[in-house]
C-alpha cells in the first residue's frame, strides 16, 4: 500500500498527488513513469513522475482525469492509500546519460503542452540542478488550465507561455512560438517535446524542417509496462517498439504519430461505455442499446 | 470396472463450458480417486518418478490414496512439489509420468495428474497446509519472479530453512499462473492463490509491485538489502510478432496481452475496469498451449475463433488434451495455413487476414516437417481481431541491468542444468528465463534443481 501524502488541483481536470513510494524515489530519473492501482478492483493506469524526494522516499505524479478509473481517482485524498505503486518504469531521458560538460554546451529547448507539462518539469529541474539551463515553452488551451508555471518559472532558463485564445502569455499554438523563437534569432540544439500526441506531431513536423533534432516521450495504452504485453508498441522509423521498455522517448522525426493516434482509440468505445457506467451509477440501465 | 481403462473424468459439458469461464474438468471424487488408485501396480523400479521434473514419489502418494490417507498423501507429494493442485491441471502428463507407466503399455496408463489434483484440492478443502522448516539458518535468499520457477525454488529453500523474499513485478503473485493460463483451466481464487498461501505458510515473504533492474538490481540486493544469494526466475516474458504488413493495426494483439487483460484484470467479467476487444470473428495465429488458450478465451466472450497454423494437426505443438477440448467447444482450425497480411479498413481497424495455403515438406533442424508455401493459393479469413501467439522471448530488463550475468544469442541466461548455477557467483536462474518459453512443470523443476544448488552454495560459505 502506497500512501498519499498531499493532494492538489491543478485545475479542472488536472491533479496531483505526493505519493510515498521508497523504492521508486531511490532510483528513477527523469523520463520514467509509473503504474498505479487504486485497489482491488482498478486498472492499471500509467502515469508521469513530475518529481521525486529521494530522502523523503516520495513520488510526485500528476494525472488528468480521461475516464472512468481516473475520474475514480480524484476521490482518493491526503492519507488514503494506492494500492500499487510499481516503478521507475521505461528509460530515463537521454539528457540523464550524458556528460555534463557536453550538455552545458547545448542550447536546449522543451515544448510543454497540457498535461505533458508535468513530465517536463523533472527534466528542466535536473538540468538546473546540473547547471544548465534550458529554454522552455508551456502550452495551455486558456489560462485557466494552465499548469505548474511557478514551479517551471524557478527551473526554466527563459520560459515562454503560450494559450490557444491569447488569455495569457503569447497567443497561438507551442508551434507559433518555436517558429517566432526561432525568426527572433534564438537557436537550438535539440528540442524535447511532450504533449498530446497531436501537439507532438506537428511540433516534429515543424522542427524536422528547421532541422533541429527533436525527442518525444509517448503515452500509448498499456497494461503491464514492463514489455510483457506490446499493447504499447509504436512505429518508430518503420520498426516496432514498446514504449514500455524501449521508451518512452524516442526521436520524434521517425514516430509514426498517425499509426499511434489510431491505436489510442482502441478502447475509446469500452472507456466511454465505463464512463457512463460511472456517471449514472445505479440508474444506468443499458437501454441505450450501445453499452452493455 | 475395466483396469485397462482410467476411470473417466468428469467434465462441464462442451456447449455450456463454451459460454463460461468455469473450470472444464471437475475431477475425481474420493470413490473415483481411489478406484483409479487401485490400479497403479506400485512399481518397485518406478519409471513414473523419473518421467517427473519434480520427482515425487508418485506410486507413495497413489498408495495413500489407495487406502484414504489423503492427508499423508498430500505430504508426500509436497516433499516434491510446492504446487500439487496446479501441476495436477496443467503438467503434460502424457509425455511424462503417465508416458512412462507401465499400466500404459497395454492399455491406458494411470490417470497420474487428475489424482495429484485431487490430492491437493482435499488438502485445501480440509485446511491441511505443508509442513515447513523447524530451524532456522539465519542467511537471506532473494528470488526474482513468483511464477512457477519463483514459487517452487522459494518454497524449497524456505523448507530447509533460508529466510526467503519473492519480488514480483506486477501486482499479484502466481506468473504466468495468474497472467498466462486462463480461470478456466487453473481457478485463481480457488486454486492458484490458495497454492501460493500455502508458500507463504512455509514463512516465504512476497513483494509485489517490484521491478527488479529498474527499481533495484540484483547487484543491490546483494551489497545494499543483506541477500546472500539470488534466484532469476523472471520468464519468458516478451511477445513475438510475425513482422508482417498490417501487425500495428487496431484489434491485433499479442495473445500475452489478451491474455492478461482476461486473466490478470479480469476483464471477462463485465464489471471489470480493464477493457477487452470481443471480436465478432478472431484469428488466433499459431497452434500451443498459449493459443488454445487464447481462443478458448475469445469464443467464451463470445466471438467466433479460427486457429491459423502453418503445419498440421499432429505437429500442434498444444497438449492433446488442450486441442481435444478447443475442438469439442467449437475453435475452427485452419491447419497448414501461414498468414501474410493483416488487412485493415480507413480507420485502421482489421477487416481481414491473408494467408496462404502450405505443405509439408523435409524435415528441418527441430525434426518437424517444414512447412513450404503452395503457389497461388492466397485467400482471406474474414475477422475482426487477430492475436498473434507466436511464443515469447526472455525479456532483458535483468541481464542487461546485472553485472557479469552472461545471456547466449536468444538473451536467454545461461545457467547450469543441474544447479542452476549462472556466471556470478551467488546468483542462479531457472525457467523461462533460461530456457525461453517452456512448460510450468520444467520451470518447477528448474526452481528445485537450483534451490538444492544455492543451498549446496550456502552451505559452503
Amino acid at each position: 500500500m502506497f500512501e498519499i501524502l498531499e493532494k492538489k488541483q491543478l485545475n479542472d481536470t488536472i491533479f496531483q498527488m505526493v505519493v510515498r513510494a521508497e523504492r521508486v524515489a531511490k532510483n528513477c530519473l527523469p523520463g520514467q513513469f509509473v503504474i498505479v492501482r487504486m485497489d482491488d478492483d482498478g486498472e492499471r493506469i500509467p502515469l508521469t513522475i513530475c518529481d521525486y524526494d529521494r530522502e523523503a522516499g516520495t513520488i510526485t505524479i500528476v494525472f488528468q482525469v480521461v475516464g472512468a478509473e481516473t475520474k475514480r481517482m480524484t476521490a482518493l485524498n491526503k492519507g488514503d492509500y494506492f494500492r500499487d505503486f510499481v516503478g521507475p518504469l521505461g528509460r530515463p531521458s537521454e539528457l540523464c546519460e550524458e556528460e555534463i560538460a557536453s550538455l552545458k554546451q547545448k542550447r536546449i529547448l522543451f515544448v510543454a503542452g497540457g498535461v505533458g507539462t508535468a513530465p517536463v518539469y523533472p527534466q528542466v529541474k535536473w538540468l538546473k540542478e546540473q547547471g544548465v539551463a534550458a529554454d522552455v515553452i508551456v502550452g495551455a488551451k486558456t489560462k485557466d488550465i494552465l499548469i505548474m508555471e511557478e514551479e517551471m518559472k524557478a527551473v526554466a532558463g527563459n520560459l515562454y507561455i503560450t494559450t490557444d485564445d491569447g488569455s495569457y502569455g503569447r497567443s497561438g499554438m507551442v508551434t507559433k512560438v518555436i517558429q517566432d523563437l526561432v525568426d527572433e534569432g534564438k537557436q537550438y540544439d535539440v528540442c524535447i517535446a511532450i504533449g498530446p500526441m497531436i501537439m507532438m506531431k506537428f511540433v516534429c513536423r515543424l522542427t524536422k524542417e528547421l532541422n533541429l533534432p527533436t525527442v518525444v516521450s509517448l503515452n500509448p495504452i498499456m497494461v503491464d509496462g514492463t514489455g510483457m504485453c506490446g499493447a504499447c508498441r509504436v512505429l518508430v522509423g518503420g520498426e516496432v517498439k514498446f514504449a514500455c521498455v524501449d521508451g518512452p522517448e524516442f526521436d520524434g522525426h521517425l514516430v509514426d504519430f498517425d499509426n499511434a493516434m489510431k491505436r489510442q482509440q482502441q478502447y475509446k468505445t469500452e472507456e466511454g461505455r465505463a464512463m457512463l457506467r460511472l456517471q449514472e451509477g445505479d440508474t444506468h440501465h443499458g437501454g441505450c442499446g450501445n453499452c452493455g | 470396472m475395466d483396469v485397462l481403462k482410467k476411470v473417466p473424468v468428469r467434465e462441464q459439458d462442451a456447449k455450456e463450458r463454451a459460454t463460461n469461464f468455469k473450470e472444464v474438468c471437475l475431477g475425481y471424487n474420493m470413490e473415483e480417486a481411489m478406484e483409479e488408485a487401485s490400479r497403479c501396480i506400485n512399481c518397485k523400479n518406478a519409471q513414473c518418478i523419473k518421467g517427473c521434473p519434480v520427482a515425487i514419489d508418485i506410486p507413495g502418494f497413489i498408495e495413500k490414496v489407495k487406502s484414504g490417507d489423503m492427508e499423508e498423501a498430500y505430504q508426500v507429494i509436497s516433499r516434491s512439489s510446492a504446487l500439487p493442485a496446479v501441476c495436477g491441471r496443467v503438467c503434460p502428463q502424457e509425455s511424462q509420468c503417465e508416458g512412462k507407466c507401465i499400466r500404459g503399455i497395454k492399455g491406458e496408463p494411470v490417470s497420474i495428474g487428475k489424482l495429484e489434483r485431487f490430492t491437493a484440492d482435499w488438502a485445501r478443502e480440509n485446511g491441511i497446509s505443508p509442513k515447513g522448516a523447524e530451524e532456522k539458518l539465519g542467511k537471506k535468499v532473494a528470488v526474482i519472479g513468483s511464477g512457477p520457477a519463483g514459487l517452487t525454488c522459494a518454497g524449497d529453500l524456505a523448507r530447509m530453512g533460508y529466510d526467503v523474499t519473492i519480488f514480483e513485478a506486477l501486482h499479484e503473485a502466481g506468473g504466468v499462473l495468474v497472467y498466462g493460463i486462463p480461470e478456466f483451466r487453473l481457478p485463481k481464487e480457488a486454486v492458484v492463490q490458495k497454492e501460493i498461501e500455502n508458500v507463504k505458510a512455509l514463512g516465504v515473504k512476497i513483494e509485489t509491485d517490484v521491478v527488479i533492474g529498474k527499481a533495484v538490481t540484483i547487484d543491490e540486493l546483494m551489497k545494499e538489502e543483506g541477500f546472500d544469494a539470488v534466484f532469476i526466475g523472471s520468464g519468458a516474458g516478451l511477445p513475438k510478432f510475425m513482422g508482417i504488413p498490417g501487425e500495428n493495426a487496431n484489434g491485433v494483439f499479442s495473445a500475452n496481452e489478451y491474455l492478461t487483460r482476461s486473466n490478470l484484470m479480469k476483464a471477462f467479467q463485465e464489471d471489470s475496469a480493464t477493457p477487452i476487444m470481443k471480436g465478432k470473428k478472431v484469428a488466433v495465429v499459431g497452434g500451443g498451449n498459449v493459443a488454445m488458450d487464447a481462443a478458448r478465451t475469445a469464443l467464451r466472450l463470445g466471438s467466433e475463433v479460427y486457429i491459423v497454423y502453418r503445419r498440421s494437426e499432429e505437429e500442434l505443438p498444444a497438449r492433446v488434451e488442450e486441442v481435444h477440448h478447443a475442438k469439442e467447444e467449437g475453435i475452427i482450425f485452419h491447419l497448414l495455413t501461414n498468414p501474410v497480411e493483416i488487412l485493415t479498413d480507413d480507420n485502421g481497424w482489421v477487416n481481414g487476414i491473408r494467408c496462404v495455403r502450405m505443405e509439408l515438406g523435409e524435415p528441418d533442424e527441430s525434426g518437424r516437417r517444414r512447412p513450404v508455401v503452395i503457389p497461388d493459393s492466397e485467400y482471406v479469413i474474414d475477422v475482426d481481431t487477430v492475436i498473434m501467439a507466436l511464443g515469447t522471448s526472455p525479456n532483458p530488463l535483468i541481464s542487461s541491468t546485472t553485472e557479469r550475468l552472461d545471456t547466449n544469442r536468444w538473451k536467454c541466461i545461461v545457467a547450469d542444468e543441474n544447479n542452476g548455477a549462472t556466471s556470478k557467483e551467488g546468483v542462479y536462474a531457472g525457467g523461462d528465463a533460461v530456457t525461453g518459453a517452456a512448460t510450468v512443470i520444467l520451470a518447477m523443476g528448474a526452481g528445485k534443481n537450483a534451490a538444492r544448488g544455492i543451498h549446496e552454495y550456502l552451505s559452503k560459505k
